[in-house]
């Protein structure tokens, strides 16, 4: 079986300074995979080659089969992938329902997206309270949740979250990982990059650390877990 | 100087201010998601008036009723303006996307100095006359004057800047224009293709000049290659009084624009009638930078 997502030799470089060197990991379906590593260690430059906001110098990115090193970012939704941007990048001068309806951009059904997008208000009830209010004015919490579920309207098989937790309260995060938790066990694919190791690899099933732009580890979230290494690095002892 | 000079004017300033809101609607909304002065708007208009003029014209020489002819000729003159447009975004502006601000404003008086000179190449440097399609006998209104004509172009203006709000705010389309307008990668992300998104507001923006390049020929009943200048600068100065990238604030400021200048007209020689858009344009720049119509988003987190 091949994986879903797979990326070979990827190498990343923001002029002359490489970011991402020669990393290797890959993505099965049904999978929920983690990406983690310290501020700075290539997580998010990582993201940005798959989604295509840079283009990789190096490397192979393969989704399903076909080679998508270097597609443009609008035409990756339209294979079933979607990205939840670092820093939620919701659409601050837009309502809530608005953002939502972006994420559906794409795709012509409209009664289902407005099933779908009804689906998420019964998901996240604080959306719904908020349905016509600028995005810009939810709290962090809030405008992640909508960042997730605009992203969820987009129907992706696989989904990619760029650090979910960043900035929030420790209850909104668990908040947040609740709603992963639900996506994923809906069966939608998922690549989750966090610097929270701890949350992320409990909720993972495979988990890969990046080091400096280098693939230190990889394996079951588990044993990454209980890695000493790991635990040293990242968890806190 | 009495109320009824007063209430002339300020008829006057709001038929010649809704053609200034069209045009500045065009600065407004490329503004809008570029953050570029597109210099060239003007000469936009022009193209507009100029190719309106001449289709206008050869219809009518070969029979057709002269309505049905202006109709026609506005629509390509539309069709025209929106090709140029697209083209000048694509073919200057585009390549110029990450560059500096400074290297898009340049180009951009480059490219109004080149369409001018394609005027002259194809329609000549003589002042052409527009013909009186729709009628300019005055109608009196108690003791205001007001033609057909000028009725036509208020109506028409209002008419589109409601479409253009229907467009912008209530479309598909539109939220993804603000979307685009607002973070370009993230609505990548979403699956847009910010380059027809950029092209489609270089249509509708052009498209809603070459209108106002008709309005401004029809009114004084002439058009000529450097028409855009003036027109285009005035009509920036409205977009910036109303705070630019904001289409509430072309609109508002067009408005304004036309009122102060035709009300400014009854204390000064008409000769200095284009004065008051610059004294304005200054006063705004030095009090209020951002605009009448500020940025009225709070944003948290």
């Amino acid at each position: 079986m091949t994986a879903m997502l797979e990326v070979k030799q990827l190498e990343v470089a923001y002029g002359g300074i490489k970011a991402i060197k020669k990393i290797d990991f890959y993505v099965n379906e049904g999978e929920l995979v983690t990406l983690i590593g310290a501020n700075g260690a290539g997580k998010s430059s990582t993201l940005r080659a798959l989604s295509g906001l840079v283009k990789p110098v190096g490397g192979t990115v393969s989704y399903r089969g076909q080679d998508i090193t270097g597609v443009e970012s609008h035409e990756l939704v339209g294979l079933g992938i979607a990205l939840c941007p670092e820093g939620r990048g919701v659409f601050k001068r837009l309502d809530v329902h608005e953002n939502l309806l972006m994420g559906a951009f794409a795709r012509k059904d409209t009664a289902q997206i407005m099933s779908e997008v009804d689906e998420i208000y019964t998901l996240i009830p604080r959306l719904k309270e908020r349905t016509k209010q600028m995005a810009g004015t939810l709290s962090g919490g809030e405008q992640q949740m909508l960042a997730i579920g605009r992203a969820m309207l987009a129907q992706p098989k696989l989904l990619m979250l760029d650090e979910p937790s960043m900035g929030l309260a420790p209850l909104m995060v668990e908040k947040i990982f609740e709603i992963i938790r639900l996506i994923a066990k809906r069966g939608t694919t998922i690549l989750l990059i966090e610097q929270n190791a701890q949350l992320a690899l409990e909720n993972a099933h495979r988990g890969y650390v990046l080091e400096s732009g280098e693939m230190k580890m990889q394996g079951e979230a588990k044993s990454l877990l209980a890695d000493p290494r790991v635990k040293e690095a990242y968890l806190g002892g | 100087m009495s109320i009824d000079v007063l209430l002339q004017q300020i008829v006057n300033g709001l038929v010649v201010g809704s053609v200034y809101a069209l045009v500045a609607l065009g600065y407004t909304m490329v503004y809008g998601i570029l953050q570029l002065i597109n210099f060239a708007h003007g000469e936009i208009v022009m193209i507009g008036a100029l190719a309106a003029l001449f289709v206008t014209n050869a219809l009518i020489a070969v029979g057709v009723p002269p309505a049905l002819a202006l109709v026609i000729a506005i629509l390509a003159a539309m069709i025209i303006c929106a090709i140029v447009g697209v083209s000048v975004e694509r073919i200057a502006y585009r390549p110029l996307r990450t560059a500096p601000r400074l290297a898009p404003l340049i180009t951009a008086i480059g490219v109004s100095i080149f369409l001018q000179q394609i005027a002259i190449l194809v329609f000549g440097r003589n002042y052409f006359t527009f013909p009186e399609i729709i009628p300019k006998t005055p109608m009196q209104f108690g003791a205001v004057i007001v033609t057909p004509n000028e009725i036509v172009i208020f109506v028409t203006s209002l008419l589109l800047m409601a479409g253009l709000l229907f467009l912008v705010n209530k479309t598909k389309i539109g939220t993804a224009m603000r979307a685009t307008a607002e973070d370009q990668k993230v609505a990548g992300l979403m699956g847009i293709d910010i380059n027809k998104i950029i092209a489609f507001t270089f249509a509708i923006g052009s498209g809603l000049g070459a209108v106002a390049g008709v309005m401004v020929a029809s009114n004084y009943g002439q058009a000529h290659y450097f028409m855009g200048f003036m027109l285009g600068l005035k009509a920036f100065t409205a977009a910036v009084m109303g705070g630019i990238g904001n289409l509430w604030g072309a609109m508002v400021g067009g408005l304004i624009l036309g009122l102060v200048e035709n009300v400014g007209l009854m204390f000064v020689r008409g000769d200095y009638k284009d004065i008051f858009a610059f004294v304005v344009l200054v006063l705004v720049l030095i009090f209020r930078p951002q605009g009448l119509i500020g940025e009225k988003v709070a944003e948290r987190a």
